[in-house]
């Protein structure tokens, strides 16, 4: 079964999530045994993004002693053969550089969705 | 052949993100595939005749694109049968489960 | 011919339309005799919660057996009985990990706990499979 999970709400609760949910169901599914892609789209193309820094936070005397780390979680996905896509025009028109991109993630052009979908048994938009 | 089922819940009014999905509706459409939107919840308020985006409905249904509003949704915001736009047809969840459930069909929730 | 529906939840109760949507597709596809399974995750745990409770309207000035408000564990109870009465399957998964950072795990009876992999058998077992996401 061959999936396209599509993210395009970034920063959801990731704090206390210590993950994004969606991107930590991902690799879970491809785990269970799905042939799972992740599409990063709208704000979430910045999760491609080397240099996210998410730590540093407490609230009273508790801190959070283990943030969220999304470039590890790229990076582990794509090491685990998770294809991981981003919308260039995305990327683009919010100035993201291609040399600050984590290696192995790869860009497609907004036209090529469609062509895209084809490829997938489900498309799930998250 | 594979068909797509594109269901829109979203309000373009509140969004500069509003191209998205009328151009990925049209870009499967133009591969030859059944290609259906479904407006749902606050998706439907566009398809109130003379909303800013009726020609947007009229590209997408002369491009073969079969147009479905949810009644409940459409009831619940005011938009009688004569308020919608005319591309536009209000359907129940009769007919989007009938949609979901035709074989080799995605259905795409935005 | 019966056959099976997949959704997958995410918003939790009383805060969005696609809840609304949802449970009016489940009802739809149960009521023509059709299987229907859940995956609930992240807020859509809290769908099934066993501890809501409904409430008069102060603004309204209704009692509580005037404003007859509705739970969504009720409604869910409710789609439990109708699949029954069908002879059809209303399988619901909360998703185990979402329970316990909610603290969400007293529920009605039907649903049960499970995780991303019964997802998967869902989504594999089905005719068609449909994500509701959160914004």
């Amino acid at each position: 079964m061959k999936v396209l999970n599509i993210v395009e709400t970034a920063y959801r609760a990731t704090v206390e999530e210590q993950d994004d949910t969606i991107l930590w169901l991902s690799h879970n599914l491809k785990k269970a045994g799905a042939e799972v892609s992740v599409l990063l789209r709208a704000n979430a193309v910045n999760y491609a993004v080397e240099g996210q820094n998410a730590s540093g936070l407490s609230f009273g005397a508790k801190k959070q002693t283990n943030p969220v780390d999304i470039v590890r979680d790229i990076k582990d996905m794509v090491a685990a053969g998770i294809p991981v896509l981003l919308v260039a025009e995305d990327a683009s028109q919010r100035g993201l550089p291609d040399d600050r991109l984590i290696h192995g993630v790869e860009k497609i052009p907004a036209g090529d969705l469609p062509q895209l979908f084809d490829r997938f048994d489900h498309v799930w938009h998250w | 052949m594979t068909a797509y089922l594109y269901i829109e819940s979203r309000d373009p009014f509140d969004s500069a993100d509003s191209r998205y999905f009328p151009d990925l509706v049209k870009g499967t459409r133009e591969r030859g595939h059944k290609t259906t939107l479904f407006l749902v919840q606050n998706g439907v308020l566009p398809a109130r005749k003379g909303s800013q985006f009726s020609d947007r409905f009229r590209e997408l249904a002369e491009a073969g694109i079969t147009i479905y509003a949810d009644d409940f949704s459409l009831a619940e915001r005011a938009i009688g049968a004569a308020d919608t736009d005319s591309h536009v047809q209000s359907a129940g969840m009769d007919r989007l489960l009938d949609l979901l459930l035709e074989p080799d069909t995605k259905a795409v929730w935005h | 011919m019966s056959k099976t529906l997949t959704l997958a939840l995410m918003d939790a109760p009383y805060e969005k339309a696609a809840s609304t949507t949802a449970l009016r597709l489940i009802h739809e596809a149960l009521s023509r005799g059709h299987n229907v399974n859940v995956f609930a995750y992240e807020g859509a745990v809290n769908l099934t919660m066993a501890d809501q409770k409904p409430h008069a309207n102060p603004v309204k000035g209704t009692s509580l057996e005037e404003e007859d408000h509705p739970t969504t564990k009720e409604w869910i109870g409710s789609l439990f009985e109708l699949a029954e009465n069908k002879g059809a399957t209303l399988k619901w998964i909360n998703c185990g990990l979402c329970v316990d950072e909610r603290g969400a795990g007293n529920w009605i009876p039907g649903p049960v706990r499970g995780g991303p992999p019964h997802f998967v058998a869902f989504a594999k077992s089905s005719d068609a499979t449909l994500v509701i996401p959160t914004k």
